[in-house]
């Protein structure tokens, strides 16, 4: 998180986090595993007033950020989500609401306010099956048929999909990208449960049987869309490397404090020098991982032409030092940390999670390695 | 303390009229256009590589104290120290202006480090008026280039351990000893020395600073030859060396208030304010564009695991450079502790470590035997030989670590034998 927060966003932030630290309780949180969508409808719509799905949304089509930087302001929210490991479908909500305010507010107005007033929940479905996991590989087909679309194929995983009365989807028509709004009960449209490592998060397999849409369901232009949906895959990563980040931030703190607590061999866990270099190593990634992922966060915010760079450089960090740090806390902690009784799987599920969404660090990996190289051979 | 401690931990700020930082970027851009050379290529690539002669060494030397006047005479050097020590008068922003205008342009690095910071620095913040006007002009016209005496053979990271010792002599001090790891000591001519004022007391209460010049008959410098071949590092042996009082910085037996500040300066590297470097630059030895450039070079940039390998570099290069901006504007608003420049150098030394390694491990088998004609790859086997002078030199990666856990963290200091003791009673090995 950032340094340095105005007075409004320091408001925005402390009242999600109050909000999460009242209601996303731990116990709240293993009660949540056994319930079909993960979350409470009215815990949503609460946490919707207080501005958690708006942020990317125009101030004319009823949004607004709190700073003029609404990318900036959702990942403060992202950052709460990961420091509680808080349900809830933060991701996909936003990056359609977005995408609704940015092409589609005049014909979407209901989905749009049922978004902003949590009483409606949209998914965004952009990986696909492997081998198509790789980013940048759409194997899903939206083939023009006349005045329709006709699309083939599988999205997974689509979080929260089972929940959605709209899916937002990316898909090849020939050589071009075309991303599409369909509801989720048009016909030859199934969705299969699966499972995750989250407790709160839930995920399915969505399947399309030559589905026919309407060509004004197109978002952006038939075959011309991949820069919007470049767009929206930025502002997932940064929502997700924001999550990361507060995530490896309570970890640590926890962490932190059983190393004073917890004694052995008459001496605290803090006082060994083998396990204090281990914790300034995390400390070390922790604040890089802060680092990177607010540089990375700005610069999709500005449009900067070091946007993809940079989010990518944040997912692939993040995903490798997250994870890291996170079972390092475990290994600190010993068996109990292994168990469902203690609190920091919540953590370890929530950075599991992320890394392996929106592009793993060895898919950012090739990614950047693609850019450099382009930018050298273009100079 | 001296008067010059007000200005402690902070840079120059001019009331009123100091010039915005867009039109002094345009006059920089300008400027170095006009006036600095395109830097040579792959200049600054490899681990301290020992690619020149002595004669070429002095010549280049020579030509950066031209550079550093250059730019004295041109209103560019010292951009953050005050203007009634020859500096600017400016702000942090117009530093990181000109060094991003400065990027592909040669520049005088002979003159940064330790000469600009720390020891400048330290200067600026501990040294008497006289002392400033004495050195810091000339230190910014490129009249003079000083080296740390710091670490000695005795023990390279027990800094306040310091054994030479210096004892009074009516209005002089009389220096022995022998210091350690200063590169470039046989070209420079000012050494900041911390010794031993009080062997009574326990260590970090009986330690001095002083300045002394370097080529004077009692200052005997030797080279060290490096495992590659390079003689850049010197020690210096000090017998009967005499040090006007004068000449001494802040008080007699407090030292180590200097020396706190000092190591503070010297871990901020090309991240203080103070330094002019080429942005993009700041991390010397084996960064991800040499990484590219071997990936180039050895014909492999389309094999997957040499992609992964360049995609980590810049990764790791780009968090850097994130973290570094990260620090130093929590310690410059407050919100870190000075102490968390240990974080930046912890993280930047591992950060080199695995980039060399990656860098090796692309070259393939031409990493273990080359010739001059393989361009970027050439001597990729040397460097990986040098490595670890990432995470040893500046300051071990492990006293970083300790001083994250204990200063940054507050967790358990380690159990000493010298604390609370007379020094001459702490246990001490053999003298090598």
């Amino acid at each position: 998180m950032q340094l340095s927060l105005t007075p409004d966003q320091e408001f925005f932030r402390d009242n999600t986090s109050k909000f999460l630290t009242e209601r996303a309780t731990p116990t709240e949180i293993r009660r949540l595993r056994d319930e079909p969508d993960g979350y409470d409808d009215r815990y949503w719509r609460q946490g919707a007033e207080l501005g958690w799905t708006s942020l990317l949304v125009a101030e004319e089509h009823g949004g607004g950020s709190i700073s003029g930087d609404g990318l900036g302001d959702l990942a403060l929210v992202a950052d709460e989500f990961g420091r509680h490991a808080a349900p809830g479908p933060l991701v996909p909500t936003n990056v359609v609401a977005g995408a609704l305010s940015n092409l589609g507010a005049d014909r979407h107005g209901d989905l749009l306010a049922g978004l902003l007033n949590g009483t409606s929940i949209a998914s965004w479905g952009y990986l696909e099956p492997r081998p198509h996991q790789g980013l940048d590989d759409l194997a899903l087909e939206i083939r023009e048929d006349g005045s329709e679309l006709v699309v083939r194929g599988i999205k997974r995983p689509v979080e929260s999909a089972g929940r959605a009365s709209h899916l937002l989807i990316a898909g090849r028509t020939g050589r071009g990208w075309t991303q599409i709004l369909v509801p989720t009960d048009t016909e030859g449209i199934s969705v299969w449960p699966m499972r995750t490592v989250d407790l709160t998060r839930r995920f399915a397999e969505v399947a399309f049987e030559d589905v026919r849409v309407p060509i004004e369901a197109a978002f952006g232009e038939v075959g011309g869309a991949a820069h919007q949906i470049e767009r929206q895959f930025l502002q997932a990563v940064v929502m997700a490397n924001a999550e990361t980040v507060g995530a490896m931030q309570t970890a640590f703190a926890m962490t932190l404090e059983w190393a004073f607590d917890r004694y052995s061999f008459g001496r605290p866990l803090a006082s060994y020098q083998e396990l204090k270099h281990r914790f300034a190593d995390m400390k070390t990634w922790l604040e890089a991982g802060h680092a990177i992922s607010d540089m990375a966060a700005q610069a999709v915010s500005a449009g900067s032409p070091e946007a993809t760079e940079l989010a990518s450089a944040a997912k692939a960090f993040l995903g490798q030092y997250g994870t890291e740090l996170l079972q390092d806390c475990v290994q600190m902690h010993g068996g109990i940390g292994l168990t469902f009784e203690h609190d920091i799987h919540f953590y370890l599920r929530r950075v599991t999670l992320d890394r392996t969404l929106h592009g793993t660090p060895s898919e950012h990996r090739a990614r950047i390695a693609r850019i450099v190289s382009d930018h050298e051979d273009a100079a | 303390m001296s008067d010059g401690g007000s200005d402690r931990g902070h840079v120059a700020v001019q009331d009123g009229d100091m010039e915005d930082v867009a039109s002094f970027r345009a006059r920089a851009h300008t400027w170095i256009r006009e006036n600095l050379a395109p830097a040579a290529a792959g200049a600054s690539a490899g681990v301290l590589r020992n690619n020149s002669t002595d004669e070429e060494e002095l010549d280049q030397v020579a030509h950066e104290r031209r550079l550093q006047r250059k730019l004295f005479d041109a209103g560019f050097a010292g951009i953050c120290f005050p203007k009634a020590y020859g500096g600017q008068g400016l702000s942090p922003a117009h530093q990181q202006a000109f060094n991003e205008e400065l990027t592909g342009h040669e520049f005088p690095v002979r003159l940064q480090a330790p000469t600009i910071s720390p020891c400048a620095a330290v200067i600026l913040d501990f040294g008497t008026e006289e002392q400033k006007l004495a050195h810091l002009p000339a230190i910014l016209k490129g009249d003079e280039l000083w080296m740390q005496f710091l670490s000695e053979p005795s023990g390279g990271s027990d800094v306040a351990g310091a054994q030479t010792s210096a004892v009074r002599d009516g209005d002089e001090w009389v220096l022995n000893g022998s210091k350690v790891w200063t590169t470039g000591a046989w070209w420079s001519d000012w050494g900041l020395c911390l010794a031993r004022t009080n062997w009574d007391v326990p260590k970090h209460r009986g330690l001095s600073v002083f300045m002394l010049p370097i080529r004077q008959p009692g200052v005997e410098v030797h080279r060290i030859e490096m495992l590659n071949g390079t003689k850049e590092f010197c020690q210096e042996f000090m017998t009967d060396v005499l040090v006007p009082d004068s000449d001494r910085i802040g008080e007699i037996d407090d030292g180590w208030t200097v020396g706190i500040r000092w190591m503070f300066h010297e871990r901020m590297l090309h991240n203080s304010p103070f330094v002019t470097i080429p942005a993009g630059d700041a991390h010397a030895g084996i960064g991800a564009s040499s990484v590219l450039r071997v990936a180039r070079q050895s014909g492999r940039l389309d094999d997957p695991r040499v992609r992964d390998l360049v995609g980590e570099a810049r990764m790791l290069h780009r968090t850097t450079e994130a973290l570094q901006q990260r620090l130093t504007d929590g310690m410059r608003s407050g919100v870190m502790s000075d102490q968390s420049a240990a974080i930046g150098r912890l993280f930047s030394g591992v950060v080199s470590n695995r980039t060399n390694s990656i860098a090796f491990e692309i070259a393939g088998a031409d990493g273990g035997a080359w010739t001059d004609d393989d361009g970027a790859i050439t001597d990729c086997g040397s460097d990986f030989l040098m490595r670890q002078v990432s995470t040893i030199g500046g300051g071990t990666t492990e006293m970083a670590r300790n001083v994250i856990s204990e200063r940054v963290l507050g967790m358990p200091r380690e159990r000493t034998l010298d604390r609370d003791v007379p020094f001459r009673d702490v246990p001490r090995g053999g003298q090598p």
